[in-house]
């Protein structure tokens, strides 16, 4: 029987030469993660469950990023559960406050994902790693912690919509735009219980740090996972991050010819335009022509939607132009310690600091209203974050407006939402 | 049997349990703020047994299994919607926390009403309105989760 992507890496880990749509399966991990917000649930369940080890020390991965550095005593407490946890189980893939990265732009940049895994993840975002051309999808903290135990986890195979991208995006238009165009075309809920399959010729014009935005953001329509077609980039990638300590061997799987699909929708790039979504629902989206005046009280960049070197190359080209609109604050949060470090060695972190924002370390602070940037009555914000819902970035009168670090940029220079196009234009005329 | 609560299309794990509050994972402190970006008083007058009725894609968001552990610890007795978010969905099962999906009962129901749910039978009464509708059974695969006492006691057997 013909099958998706997603299908046919399922069917490989759960010992079935085919499966099909709606079939349950219980397949095998190859990693298992979870962050200090959900990593101290899980442990709490693995202790009920009888398990007294991890089913592989190098299989299972915590990474302290949402309330880090720890902003509150209670934080603190949560992160030294997971770190005692980790040191006790002797889990090989912990990483510090210092080494750490915002766990989505970290895993696949230390080479612990690579194309064939099946991977779950105590995070709704996991499914980043479809970029990959992994299966990876966002669980709770008691599947967490049943995947530490036994290595295992239990799924419904999942339909799929195919998105057959053609052609080449216009020069401001980045993965962010092209997946806010597409949450906007289906609704939060258009791919509900399934796989968003990413292929056609219009990927060869998509970076790698484009499609892990893309696959990112698959959960924000409502999707299990979102996964890509490899390619030659995809394979220099996984190569260029191999890790030394993990004996991981990529497998590369496509899609049959004649698999089913729920359906298939055509994205031409060219016709992308830089996209925004407008409060309180990231499907609620409008171009950049049609967004009108929307001043801005602060400017977010990074994240694990857009935390990485391309993002902060954009950010600094625009950023460069000028200064911080006075009265904005402009925060930038690389997704890694090496993003970091990339940022001071490119002199980007020059950029941003003397153009007045803050470069902050690697954390998901602002994005889930933690730390780092909480908004105040009424106030908004333009984020390249992934979700824009009531509260989330703090009081719940406040405004987010998702969008591409171009456009983040650019509107922290303007004090409203502007136009990477026309910046300079625009900058001008002040 | 309770009073009904309800709300529109895609309530978000966010508003469910605002992030703020996932610096424990105690269903009894989570509830202390459970809904309040969207209702402000759901807190304070939900009585063990409430139902919350909702609109498609309840639940849409993060994995944080701390959303129906907060509605649990409310002492919420069940949530009716057409869809659920997937991830929500399944934390809820696994945490033992009753969900059905019933397009007919989201609409029929009416906030205040009082409800009855059988969720091993997915049969709903609403006593103010004397009507009952039928949700959509659980998957076999997930009732027979159920039988082996949750993914819990299905672990602790097979290690």
């Amino acid at each position: 029987m013909a099958m998706t992507m997603t299908q046919k890496i399922l069917a490989a880990h759960s010992g079935n030469d085919e499966v099909k749509a709606g079939q349950f399966i219980e397949a095998d991990l190859d990693i298992v993660l979870a962050n200090d917000i959900t990593g101290p649930v899980a442990i709490k369940e693995f202790v009920k469950m009888g398990a007294t080890e991890v089913f592989d020390k190098k299989k299972v991965v915590l990474v302290p990023d949402h309330f880090t550095p720890n902003k509150d005593i209670k934080a603190a407490q949560q992160c030294k559960e997971l770190r005692d946890f980790a040191h006790d189980k002797e889990v090989l893939n912990y990483f510090e406050v210092g080494q750490m990265g915002i766990e989505h732009a970290l895993l696949p940049e230390k080479g612990i994902v690579t194309a064939g895994d099946t991977v779950i993840g105590a995070d709704s975002h996991t499914c980043t790693y479809g970029a990959l051309g992994a299966f990876a999808t966002g669980i709770g903290s008691t599947d967490m912690a049943a995947g530490m135990a036994r290595g295992k986890a239990w799924f419904k195979v999942p339909e799929a919509i195919q998105f057959v991208l053609k052609n080449k995006p216009t020069k401001w238009v980045s993965g962010k735009d092209v997946i806010l165009h597409i949450i906007g075309l289906i609704g939060v809920d258009g791919a509900l219980y399934k796989s968003m399959e990413f292929v056609g010729d219009g990927i060869k014009h998509l970076s790698m740090d484009d499609r892990f935005t893309m696959a990112n953001m698959a959960i924000e329509a409502g999707a299990k996972n979102g996964i890509f077609i490899v390619d030659d980039l995809t394979k220099k990638y996984i190569k260029e991050h191999k890790n030394p300590d993990l004996d991981k061997e990529p497998v590369f799987y496509e899609p049959d010819e004649d698999a089913e699909y729920a359906g298939t929708v055509v994205i031409d790039l060219s016709e992308v335009r830089p996209t925004v979504s407008f409060p309180h629902l990231p499907d609620n989206t409008k171009t950049i022509d049609e967004v009108g005046e929307v001043t801005i009280d602060q400017a977010v960049i990074g994240s694990c939607t857009n935390g990485r070197l391309e993002d902060m190359e954009i950010a600094a080209k625009i950023l460069k132009l000028g200064k911080v609109k006075k009265g904005l604050r402009c925060i930038i949060f690389p997704g890694t310690q090496d993003v970091y470090l990339d940022c001071i060695r490119l002199g980007y972190a020059e950029t941003f600091v003397k153009a007045g924002a803050v470069l902050s370390t690697p954390t998901c602070g602002p994005c889930l209203g933690g730390h780092m940037g909480i908004l105040a009555e009424h106030e908004r914000a333009v984020s390249t974050t992934n979700r824009n819902f009531v509260g989330r970035m703090g009081h719940i009168t406040s405004e987010i407006y998702l969008a591409s670090p171009a456009v983040a940029a650019a509107s922290a220079l303007l004090g409203k939402l502007a136009n990477p196009e026309t910046i300079k234009e625009e900058l001008a005329k002040l | 049997m309770g009073k009904v609560y309800k709300y529109g299309d895609n309530v978000d794990t966010d508003v469910i349990i605002p992030a703020r509050h996932l610096t424990t994972g105690d269903p009894k402190e989570l509830a202390k703020h459970a809904m309040e970006d969207i209702d402000k008083d759901f807190a304070t007058t939900v009585e063990e047994g409430d139902v919350i009725v909702a609109g498609k894609n309840f639940g849409t968001g993060s994995s944080r299994e701390h959303a129906p552990l907060a509605l649990k610890g409310a002492g919420v007795a069940a949530v009716i919607a057409p869809t659920f978010a997937r991830i929500f969905y399944r934390n809820s099962f696994n945490v033992g926390f009753p969900i059905l999906e019933s397009e007919e009962a989201a609409e029929a129901i009416s906030a205040g009403d009082n409800v009855e749910v059988d969720f091993r039978t997915g049969l709903i009464t609403n006593k103010t309105k004397n009507e009952t509708y039928q949700a959509e059974p659980f998957p076999e695969f997930m009732s027979g989760l159920i039988d082996k006492g949750g993914l819990v006691s299905y672990v602790k057997e097979k290690l």
